[in-house]
């Protein structure tokens, strides 16, 4: 398949590995932001072929799984309110709230439904005009443009029962966050791509200037993952700090336009709640006053009671990148992929659930 | 972050294209993407095209990553 | 004959009697079956195998088959995996209230063709009739009887280390086949399901080699699924490699398009099979020759550790552990 056989090459992936083999003197510890790199390290067995100076920790990029456990039962909430269809996407069914979750309501007769697009969700708002249909909005810049156009197209075709419990998140600001509390000391980081080819390169700058962290803007196929290690080590040999993009085909600097200008139009940044992090202003999404009737949140009387953490769950260190699945005490033995505790077990880009299936942790 | 593929467009009505990978076709939105043509390749994500790709900055990093293995072999 | 089913088709009277009549026996004729007795009484010497299977698959007809022919292929399949010859078939229908009868004819013609490719019959069966919401359309059960050639000794938890693992085809057709019906996942595609009776190509297999040690199916679950199941039961390790495993390229894009590994989709022609080293190559050209065996290739060896657990080399050659299906595969978004 075209973009992705020719970076998945074997032998291309040996020339980068040799290469990164080579140079990287420096130990160094690299954080890849966002759980689709996670993903592509653990499934490839990248870990295993960089030298053992170079360290990879993950970081909270997964938008189900820094979504707090108070928004979750937001969702849950409106999921209750009899007549109310959900549309939302898959990921998001299993992630446990203070109380249940959506799958569990959905088996008591909620009317939940999975979508693969705001396109389904509309069509679901289309066919049953004398049902409101909430869209659960999760998703960092990669997915709030798409959210957006759904709303504007709702409004182009008059549909009336469409709505968007937005719970979007920013990247940058989160990062920044991150490196002010100084946790973890990282040498390099992961930037994420789709994120990138809507907002562009410059938002990153801030890292390497202000922090003197290198960046490099990479893709999600093994060889992407594996040129972004081989450029970030390039920075710190020659003691640089840039923002470089490694995934030319799919990020240009100035991003998407058209995609940053209708989420501009719709959106306005507003303070989230990371779980993990807690607070961080301007780091969320909601729906300008002009899409007011559009806004879950404003057109929906949503109770979701008090809110429950579960016990001995550290999705939050995890998530910082201060803790790794294997320093849970509940990972491999009460949480499980079946039976989760926390969202990084659940959503199929958490650290936990990246751990657990591809084997580390578990001696495999 | 983010799941997003690579599908070529194959035929364009209105704001939505039909898009295929592999031989499957799929309907997908061009809301974000006015400019993308027929005979293009777009990043899809959750049933929008988010970006055209570049094909000659793809050529350009196969390319490159073929040179460092050329060289790696060698050296 | 209405055209539709009613509850009455499934009361045992006159209507039923008709229905069984005109659209099960006439069809599916043979000499057990034309008896209308309430058992089939019929003689084997052997070692039996015996299977049971219900189908609820959904939608009910799908690209390259039916919930008819799959129950057919999939009873076989599962006596097949003994070493069994397989021989007869019961078939019971729960239909919905209102079904068509059209559409209850296609899938009777179906299970004939199937059965007929097969070599089995269908020598007894059930019609009950539900109604309207108590079923989603048509269910079938089924069992199967079959026989096992007298030195053939074939077990999950007969892998030996060294031995090679057979795969006999490209993975997850069936699956992807399915879902692309479905609503909701909407795309079009070519693909048909890999449905496909077995029998054959096992007897073909066991004439090449009487040391086969395990054969298994991965239906739902898929390959990833069907391999720890048997590293587990055999107490030992499975080791693959990833550029070894066939997909057909709509496969991998539709798995790419939603989040899936092809490792974990259902397939309904295919089979894994465990053999000692030295019968690898005749089995394999046994295989090829075939029709459901052209594609086959060995995917990777049992080994000892760890013990229970699958381990794939990815094409960076790094080692990574490949876990059974948690759950349902559902679509990721990022």
């Amino acid at each position: 398949m075209k973009y992705i056989t020719e970076f998945r090459r074997s032998e291309l992936a040996q020339g980068l590995i040799s290469h990164i083999r080579h140079s990287s003197k420096t130990p160094a510890r690299f954080m890849e932001f966002c759980g689709g790199h996670t993903v592509t390290i653990f499934r490839y067995g990248i870990r295993q072929v960089l030298p053992r100076n170079i360290e990879m920790v993950s970081g909270p990029g997964c938008p189900i799984c820094v979504t707090a456990n108070a928004d979750l039962d937001k969702a849950i909430a409106l999921a209750q309110i009899p007549g109310v269809i959900i549309a939302t996407f898959g990921d998001m069914l299993k992630v446990p709230g203070s109380r249940s979750s959506l799958q569990k309501i959905k088996a008591d007769g909620a009317e939940v439904m999975t979508v693969y697009s705001t396109m389904d969700a509309l069509k679901i708002a289309a066919d049953n005009p004398d049902k409101p249909v909430v869209f659960l909005g999760i998703g960092f810049e990669t997915t709030a443009p798409t959210v957006a156009a759904s709303i504007l197209q709702a409004e182009e075709r008059g549909i009336k029962n469409y709505y968007v419990l937005s719970l979007h998140k920013l990247c940058p600001p989160v990062i920044r966050t991150l490196l002010d509390a100084g946790e973890v000391e990282l040498q390099g980081l992961v930037c994420p791509g789709h994120v990138s080819t809507i907002i562009g390169s410059h938002p990153w700058e801030f890292i390497a200037n202000e922090y003197g962290i290198p960046c490099v803007i990479s893709g999600f196929e093994p060889l992407d993952v594996l040129q972004c290690v081989d450029m970030l080590v390039g920075q710190v040999e020659k003691g640089e700090s840039k923002v470089e993009i490694a995934y030319r085909r799919g990020v240009r600097p100035e991003g998407n336009r058209q995609a940053l200008k209708l989420m501009e139009q719709v959106f306005e940044p507003c303070p989230a709640n990371w779980r993990g992090i807690g607070e961080v202003a301007g780091s969320g999404l909601k729906l300008r006053e002009k899409y007011r009737r559009f806004d879950a949140e404003a057109n929906f009387a949503i109770k979701p009671g008090p809110v429950v953490e579960p016990a001995g769950c550290i999705c939050g260190d995890i998530l910082r990148g201060v803790k790794t699945p294997a320093d849970c005490p509940l990972f491999g033995r009460v949480c499980l992929p079946e039976s989760p505790v926390g969202p990084c077990m659940v959503s199929s880009e958490g650290s936990c659930s990246a751990y657990y299936l591809y084997g580390e942790g578990r001696g495999g | 972050m983010c799941l997003a593929i690579p599908v070529l467009i194959k035929s364009i009505e209105d704001k939505e294209a039909e898009a295929e990978i592999g031989g499957i076709t799929r309907r997908i939105s061009l809301w974000l993407t006015p400019e993308a043509r027929v005979g293009d390749y777009v990043l899809v994500h959750t049933g929008y095209a988010i970006n055209v790709l570049d094909q000659g900055q793809a050529e350009e990093t196969l390319a490159l990553l073929r040179e460092i293995a050329e060289a790696e072999e060698a050296g | 004959m209405e055209d539709k089913i009613l509850l009455a088709h499934g009361s045992g009277g006159r209507l039923a009697h008709d229905l069984v009549a005109k659209s099960f026996v006439k069809t599916l004729a043979n000499p057990l079956l034309d008896k209308l007795d309430d058992s089939a009484v019929f003689e084997v010497s052997g070692r039996l195998a015996f299977t049971t299977d219900s189908y609820v698959v959904s939608p009910i007809f799908f690209p390259g088959g039916d919930i008819g022919k799959l129950a057919v292929c999939g009873t076989v399949n599962d006596l097949a995996m003994s070493g069994a010859k397989p021989l007869y078939l019961s078939l019971a229908f729960i239909i919905e209230e209102g079904f068509l009868l059209s559409e209850l004819e296609k899938i009777v013609n179906s299970v004939q063709k199937a059965a007929d490719e097969a070599g089995v019959e269908i020598v007894t069966g059930d019609t009950k009739v539900v109604p309207r919401g108590s079923a989603d359309k048509l269910f079938i059960n089924t069992a199967g009887v079959g026989v096992i050639p007298d030195g053939v000794d074939i077990g999950g938890d007969k892998a030996q280390v060294g031995d090679k693992v057979i795969l006999n085809g490209a993975i997850g057709d069936h699956g992807i086949a399915v879902m692309s019906q479905r609503e909701g996942l909407s795309f079009a595609t070519t693909l048909k399901s890999d449905c496909a009776p077995l029998g054959g190509l096992v007897a073909e297999m066991l004439d090449a080699s009487q040391n086969i040690n395990c054969l298994r199916d991965p239906t739902r679950g898929g390959l990833a699924t069907t391999l720890n199941e048997l590293a587990s039961q055999s107490k030992v390790s499975i080791r693959i490699e990833e550029k070894d495993i066939p997909v057909r390229e709509a496969v991998l894009g539709a798995c790419e398009m939603l989040g899936f590994d092809p490792l974990y989709v259902a397939n309904e022609g295919k089979l894994v099979a465990i053999v000692p080293p030295g019968d690898a190559d005749k089995v394999l050209k046994a295989m090829k020759n075939n029709k459901y065996g052209k594609d086959a290739v060995i995917i990777g060896e049992v080994a000892a550790k760890p013990a229970g657990r699958v381990v794939m080399k990815t094409v960076l050659g790094a080692h990574r552990i490949v876990d059974m299906l948690v759950g349902d595969l559902l679509p990721r978004i990022c």
